[in-house]
């Protein structure tokens, strides 16, 4: 039995937001209780402080790259899941594009049996809608599906046709599962390094222009329409694509979507040629930050998602437009988000719902601190002041914008069905 | 005396005064080139290393020659017979060229920005001989020479740009030298080459697809060469090219009388240009070549020779050896 004690219990599920003690037994939730309450009757088993800290449900990650099988240079489930407690995360959903593919049932139970060894979180894979994530015809979903996979995608490799979606689209809706797609126009992408705006112009680097997001996901979401299926986009960064969402939303469809830390962060004028600000889709304009941060208050987006993509350090020193895309995200995401918290610009419950419930409901799950629920908790502080050393990052990669910066709240402790896999030295 | 240059990787960081700088300091060496004996030992013993990652031939003879007739010698890398078409990463090549001891690195390369990226790494000058669509910093220099010599001044002067200014690193190293001196600027081209951001950079500059407005009261036209690759890219037929934009000597017309016309080269007679514009008496083609040993040498004398603890002017001495 542990007793999570004195913690400011934040669980917007039920939109309780009061002084709590929380009981955990084995891998379950067995009390909620007013602080003092229920000494007597629960005495026994070790207890840990949560004063001053905010107790939320477990953090999910609707989008990671956790490289395993075969790009091990760069991540492992055992490291990644590590850098993922550390970010605060209980729950992680590696992407596909592994090698092989994840794209079978034999590769999903792979990933989850390494996972039941050595993760520190739970691992929710994602499978491939295509084989190979090809684009040419459907991957074995139903079997993936049945090996524990939580969602569909190609990410990376953005579904080319409206034809082979509206199949995954059909198929994903009988199977009850939702299809994420990173969305992208590959002929307005063109392999270009950079959103196309000022800075790409004055530095001279072949940009893409944020109708490369929004044409796709304005066609998804009419094949979504068409289908009936759960349609999420992925890593959305452009104000275009959010309206699109936020249309398709008013009219009742079941159209979800995320945002990164660093697209809600960073604007394409913070590129300078350093390959830690690549990353697919690029760094968008101040105004569609802005958008993005206004679609996180508003209920728009609906998860927090750190599209966490380490690449090995010698794959970035290279030149800007031949380095691979992507950045690491677990460690910094909390501390990001709480930035825009401490700004103003977005209330505490609804970011902790953006890690929480918000993510889950994607994959049709409930995220709720109440008894019988599972004992996944994350315990933050606001206030905890730190730097981040990319150098120190459990991950095994070091490709992060955000080396060096300061930052003000933390993930403290995080709980894993009941165990403690990660606590940070106050 | 300016803020000396460690490196030259762009024109945008700059100062006016340090442009002066070197543009003075290659007034002596406008007049080496027409002595009859071309060599000078100021840099004997310094070796300067030509990573040309890109193909280029006049700008790496340029360099070639500066070096040769300051008395350096030339560490020669091309791209064709460069490692990196074994698989080597650009740092590993850059490392091993540094192991080999030059004074600096005068380079070329395909990427904007891996000038910037390889001298961050090495601890020797990097001279950005054209990264990517990034900047040229010394085809800026030689056609500010080019153009303080016959206009008798840089400021505020009316400078149109023609062609594909998207993909030109010359149009950005010109559009960032010449607005320091207060000069206002029209972009003309094809519109997929024109894009609209380039109001927004702070310079006084003017977009137009229409070559006669484009030209009316220019005192310098800069032609930018049409590379054919680009063409494919948005699919313009040539031919639309050259029925727009070629400069010819009707248009030219438009400019002010005896505007000057430049053209980094390589140049394409009947493409971007008439040659009757090409050879006109206000082409100033094959000055710019002359002139761009001048700032060259200049360059290589700043960077490495005493030239650094140089006073403004006083480059002559060394000359005159």
């Amino acid at each position: 039995m542990l007793r999570i004690k004195n913690g400011r219990v934040m669980d917007p599920a039920s939109g309780m937001d009061a002084r709590r003690d929380i009981w955990l037994d084995g891998d379950r939730i067995v009390k909620v209780a007013p602080q003092g309450g229920g000494e007597s009757e629960r005495a026994a088993g070790e207890s840990l402080d949560a004063s001053g800290l905010i107790v939320a449900p477990g953090f999910v990650d609707l989008h990671c790259h956790l490289r395993e099988p075969g790009i091990e240079n760069s991540e492992t489930i055992e490291t990644g899941t590590r850098a993922a407690a550390r970010g605060g995360f209980t729950a992680v959903c590696p992407m596909p594009n592994t090698r092989p593919v994840n794209d079978s049932a034999s590769v999903t139970r792979g990933i989850l049996e390494r996972a039941a060894v050595v993760a520190s979180t739970r691992v929710w894979p994602i499978g491939a809608a295509s084989a190979g994530s090809r684009g040419e015809s459907l991957a074995e979903i139903a079997a993936m599906q049945q090996a524990g996979i939580v969602a569909v995608s190609d990410d990376g490799k953005p579904i080319a046709t409206a034809r082979l979606m509206r199949q995954v689209m059909d198929y994903c809706r009988s199977l009850d599962l939702p299809v994420i797609d990173h969305c992208e126009d590959a002929s307005l992408f063109a392999g270009n390094s950079m959103r196309e705006g000022r800075q790409s112009v004055r530095l001279g680097l072949a940009g893409m222009p944020a109708a490369t997001e929004s044409i796709a996901v304005a066609r998804d979401i009419q094949v979504a329409e068409l289908t009936g299926c759960r349609f999420h986009v992925a890593h959305l960064s452009a104000r275009t694509s959010l309206e699109c969402v936020r249309a398709a939303k008013k009219r009742g469809l079941r159209v979800s979507c995320e945002v990164t830390p660093h697209h809600f962060t960073l604007t394409d004028e913070d590129v300078a040629y350093d390959t830690h600000f690549k990353m697919n889709p690029p760094l968008g304009s101040a105004e569609d930050r802005a958008a993005l941060v206004e679609g996180l208050g508003d209920g728009t987006v609906d998860a927090i998602a750190t599209d966490h993509a380490p690449h090995e350090p010698a794959s970035k020193e290279v030149e800007f437009d031949r380095a691979p895309f992507g950045v690491t995200g677990f460690e910094t995401a909390l501390a990001l988000a709480l930035e825009l918290v401490h700004s103003g610009k977005l209330p505490l419950m609804r970011m902790v719902e953006l890690f929480t419930t918000g993510p889950a409901r994607v994959l049709g799950r409930d995220r709720r601190i109440a008894e019988g629920q599972p004992a996944d908790l994350t315990l933050f502080s606001t206030e905890h002041a730190w730097t981040f050393r990319a150098a120190e990052s459990a991950s095994k990669s070091r490709n992060t914008p955000f080396d060096g910066r300061a930052f003000r709240g933390a993930p403290m402790a995080t709980i894993v069905a009941g165990r403690v896999v990660y606590r940070r030295n106050a | 005396m300016p803020e000396r240059l460690r490196h030259l990787l762009s024109i945008e960081p700059l100062s006016a005064a340090q442009i002066n700088f070197v543009l003075d300091e290659a007034k002596p060496f406008q007049e080496f080139q027409r002595y009859p004996l071309k060599k000078l030992a100021t840099l004997r013993g310094k070796s300067v290393a030509l990573a040309f990652f890109e193909a280029s031939t006049r700008t790496r003879i340029s360099f070639a020659t500066a070096a040769a007739r300051l008395g350096a010698d030339t560490i020669n890398l091309q791209a064709e017979s460069s490692s990196l078409k074994k698989g080597e990463s650009l740092l590993d090549t850059a490392r091993t060229l540094d192991a080999m001891k030059p004074d600096c690195i005068v380079m070329r390369h395909s990427s904007s920005g891996a000038c910037q990226f390889v001298a961050q790494h090495l601890d020797i000058p990097v001279i950005n001989a054209g990264d990517g669509s990034h900047e040229h910093p010394t085809q800026a220099l030689l056609d500010a020479l080019t153009l303080r010599d016959r206009l008798g001044t840089l400021d505020k002067l009316r400078i149109t740009i023609l062609g594909d200014i998207l993909h030109s690193r010359v149009a950005r190293s010109n559009l960032h030298l010449l607005g320091k001196f207060g000069c206002c600027f029209t972009l003309c081209g094809p519109a997929m080459w024109l894009p609209r951001e380039f109001e927004t950079m702070g310079l006084p500059v003017r977009l137009t697809s229409r070559v006669d407005q484009a030209l009316e009261g220019a005192d310098a036209v800069i032609v930018l060469r049409v590379q054919e690759e680009r063409l494919h890219e948005p699919a313009l037929p040539l031919n639309e090219y050259i029925l727009l934009y070629q400069l010819t000597p009707e248009r030219l017309r438009r400019a002010k009388p005896g505007a000057l016309v430049l053209h980094p080269g390589p140049m394409i007679r009947g493409l971007e240009i008439d040659p009757a514009v090409a050879d006109g008496p206000q082409s100033c083609v094959l000055e710019q070549v002359t002139n761009g040993l001048a700032v060259r040498m200049a360059l290589l004398f700043m960077l490495l020779g005493a030239g650094s603890e140089a006073e403004p002017g006083k480059g002559s001495k060394h000359v005159a050896d």
